[in-house]
């Protein structure tokens, strides 16, 4: 039995118009149907662009806002029948954490009556002194100086009020908080302090996180198991490691192509997905898969009648696709040209026709499969069939500059780690093992991949590769 | 190319207020961009990158705040040009694209209008040829059936639309220099890989010549030729986007990469983050700003302000006493008692 359990959970806006009555004229579908599991001690990461309800659904969870229809279990009692008076007492072992650090705090509240607040209202500490103290352990846990107590928000920078924010969660000793958007208001260099602090807090208190972030890298980085929502509904969810390293819907494979990764050699041969348009309105949510007016691999049959169910697809991994599995075998083809982009060949010296390596760094769930569907000829030439993999496509530039051991490295550190990414160029030592396993990678990429390289070497314009793309595509 | 395009030197901007201490955001900038280059300007909130770019522009206000070193465009200087100089060439040769696009555009006007506006006054096109001119640059930038959107209002459009509004009102003249303020730091990130996708296409048909300013190292990598590291108003590393990431040679730099989580990296790695806060630093007067934050730092760089220099590689300079050198990654210089007595001697707000 999971700590948190959602079954089925639906919340509906009216769409109310008129002045003296209120006329209900639509809906908008903000969540639309979701189920979902947190296990205790784990982190589960909920991703999707902004208004795919991921907000909403964080929020729903603590009914913040109604929940329409559906189920939303804590440790066996549902919370979404409980009446309003027991449902306060239930919010001291759920918590949130705000996006927004300065706006959720009360500018004219000190740190001390902020943190102290929630506490009284759940009768914690028998009196002023002993909720003190244990706010005092608090703040030392989350790395504040005591002397903030009589301090007000604005005399914080951003990271120490996420800290506060995090501070007031943990002061009612919650079973689950839910961080929203813990980091996204706050600058890169403190960003990773945030997190860094996050995962500690876990680690000591055996704490439970719902991360709702629309970050990928973020999200990956802190959750055990990430569910992705697209319009409303979970499209793929799955242990954070194989979710990532392969990604079954069409949509989560461009929103990881589309994550820029800081790393030149990296962003110049991956592949890229690019959808088309905007996300549809959720209050008029395209009929069967909501994501079928965008996607790529569009088919005639099924998309746009009927809802696709999240299904399992082996070890945990979930997708909501009718043709998840024809998609990643390759024998569904895309219908729209052009949205996948194969790695530009701009830098590519044309003579040099590079190995492009699969991507295979040891952390794909089973590389045997993959290495061996991308063997398959026909398959290689087409862009989409190789897809997916938007952070690790093959790195025939690089490659192909340089056939040092170091160079070994380079090829296979789109996965290692950022030394490696980036030591082909200073050329200095790479970590005799590392370099060892590289190569041994570059070995088992090379082999079915030869025949596709030359294609990518030779066509020096984005353009023609597509074309070519798009010939091998009608060939196929 | 002999000539940069655009020329920066010694760029200070100083923020002055009566009874108030003087805020120096630009503390001298340095940098040039070349005809069809992507330049990018790097660094943290704070770090003066939408400064500069608005007084490149000369969009700032002319009372209580003072432009120093110069800026040359073309050959000409321009902070000597004359105001109505000055308009003449922002629009039609230097063009801006905004962070947030809904603030940038007009409310209450429709698309049309405003982007017609930028045709009549630069281009001198009125009436029906100004539409089709509008229609078609809204349609280059992606935005389908535009003879419509021309009559809708900016609330009407999608974020993403109204970025490439916004853009298409940019590019409206042919632009020689375009300068993207955070053009996608609003967007999601599947409409950001459409926009960057446009950036680069404008860049490669037309030569345009780009300065980027973002603060995502990420976005910098998949876009820019030559990358300025922003810290507390200076350029703190120069080089090559593929020198920059492959070596990142200043200790910010360094920090940087490593306090983002990366999607390709190997998952449980622990982030290293960078201590501190930006507000922890000293003026550039009294040594290297970024030392209370360093994890590198020794007594010498509070021996004034470093100057730059070119350890690793010609074309890759750095601001810095102490590199990050190869071998010396791993090193982090064991002064901590000595930071902690350097933040009480912090200078600047």
């Amino acid at each position: 039995m999971s700590l948190l359990e959602l079954d089925g959970v639906k919340v509906h806006f009216p769409v109310k118009k008129g002045v003296l009555f209120d006329r209900t004229v639509g809906h908008v579908y903000a969540v639309d149907g979701v189920s979902l599991s947190v296990e205790a001690g784990q982190t589960y990461g909920l991703v999707g662009e902004s208004g795919c309800g991921k907000t909403t659904l964080g929020r729903a969870i603590l009914r913040l806002v109604d929940i329409t229809e559906g189920d939303v279990v804590l440790d066996g009692t549902n919370l979404a029948e409980l009446p309003g008076e027991e449902m306060r007492g239930m919010r001291r072992r759920l918590q949130m954490v705000f996006q927004d650090p300065l706006g959720s705090l009360d500018p004219r509240q000190n740190i001390e009556s902020i943190l102290s607040e929630g506490m009284a209202a759940h009768g914690i500490g028998a009196d002023r002194e002993e909720r003190r103290t244990r706010i005092r352990e608090i703040l030392a846990k989350v790395g504040l100086p005591t002397g903030a107590l009589s301090r007000y928000p604005h005399e914080f920078s951003g990271g120490q009020r996420q800290r506060i924010g995090i501070a007031r969660a943990l002061v009612l000793e919650p079973d689950v908080i839910i961080c929203d958007e813990p980091v996204s208001a706050l600058d890169v260099s403190i960003q990773a302090q945030v997190i860094n602090l996050l995962e500690e807090l876990q680690e000591q208190m055996g704490l439970t996180y719902v991360v709702i972030a629309h970050d990928l890298a973020v999200v990956r980085h802190i959750s055990d198991v990430i569910g992705v929502m697209y319009l409303g509904g979970l499209v793929e969810e799955g242990p954070s490691d194989t979710l990532y390293a392969e990604p079954l819907h069409p949509y989560t494979k461009a929103l990881m192509s589309a994550v820029p990764i800081p790393d030149p050699a990296v962003e110049d041969t991956r592949e890229r997905i690019l959808l088309t348009g905007d996300l549809p309105s959720p209050s008029k949510p395209p009929t069967g898969c909501r994501f079928h007016t965008r996607c790529p691999w569009k088919q005639d049959t099924l998309c746009a009648t009927e809802r696709p169910e999240l299904k399992d697809a082996g070890n945990g991994h979930k997708v909501a696709c009718h043709y998840a599995a024809e998609i990643a075998a390759g024998t569904v083809r895309q219908t729209v040209p052009g949205a996948v982009r194969p790695p530009e060949a701009e830098t590519a010296p044309a003579e040099v026709p590079a190995p492009a390596k699969p991507a295979d760094d040891g952390r794909t769930a089973d590389p045997g499969g993959r290495a061996g569907r991308a063997a398959e000829p026909g398959k290689t030439a087409e862009p989409g069939g190789t897809a997916g993999t938007g952070g690790t496509g093959g790195k025939s530039a690089e490659s192909a500059e340089s056939a040092e051991t170091a160079q070994g490295g380079g090829t296979a550190g789109t996965g290692t780690t950022p030394e490696a990414g980036g030591t082909p160029e200073a050329g200095d030592a790479v970590q005799a093992d590392e370099a060892a396993d590289a190569d041994e990678a570059t070995d088992a990429g090379e082999a079915p991949k030869t025949g596709e390289a030359p294609k990518t070497g030779e066509a020096a314009e984005t353009v023609e590769a597509a074309e070519a793309a798009e010939s091998a595509v009608t060939k196929d | 190319m002999t000539q940069p395009l655009l020329s920066v030197d010694e760029l200070t901007v100083t923020f002055t207020g009566r009874g108030r201490r003087d805020v120096q955001a630009v503390s001298g900038v340095s940098f040039s961009v070349d005809q069809g280059q992507v330049v990018g300007l790097v660094g943290e909130s704070g770090c003066g990158k939408s400064v500069t770019s608005l007084a490149l522009m000369g969009l700032l206000p002319d009372r209580g705040v003072r432009v120093g070193g110069r800026a040359e465009y073309d050959g000409t200087d321009l902070f000597g040009l004359s105001p109505s100089r000055r308009r003449a060439l922002r629009g039609s040769q230097l063009a801006m694209i905004f962070q947030d696009p809904l603030s940038s555009l007009n409310p209450v006007v429709p698309i049309g209008v405003q982007v017609t506006e930028i045709l009549a006054r630069h281009r001198g096109m009125k009436g029906e040829a100004a539409r089709k001119e509008a229609a078609s640059l809204l349609d280059r930038v992606g935005i389908p059936d535009p003879r419509r959107r021309l009559k809708e209002y900016p609330h009407q459009l999608s974020g993403g639309m109204r970025q490439r509004a916004l853009i298409a009102m940019a590019v409206a003249c042919a632009p020689r220099l375009l300068i993207a303020d955070e053009p996608t730091t609003a967007l999601d990130v599947t409409i950001q890989a459409q926009i960057l996708e446009l950036l680069k296409e404008l860049v490669d048909q037309e030569g345009t010549a780009l300065l980027m300013i973002t603060h995502d190292l990420g976005v910098v990598a998949g876009l820019c030729d030559e990358v300025n590291v922003l810290y507390a108003g200076k350029v703190v590393e120069s080089a090559g986007r593929r020198d920059l990431f492959a070596a990142p040679t200043h200790p910010y730099t360094h920090g940087l990469l490593n306090s983002i989580p990366r999607l390709d990296a190997p998952r449980g790695e622990p982030l290293h983050p960078i201590r501190g806060s930006i507000n922890d630093n000293i003026a550039w007067a009294d040594g290297c700003a970024f030392a209370p934050r360093c994890d590198f730092y020794t007594l010498e760089c509070l021996a004034g302000t470093p100057g730059l220099s070119e350890p690793r590689a010609a074309g890759h300079q750095v601001r810095c006493v102490n590199p990050v050198l190869p071998g010396s990654a791993g090193a982090t210089g064991g002064t901590t008692g000595g930071t902690a007595g350097l933040e009480k001697t912090e200078a600047t707000s």
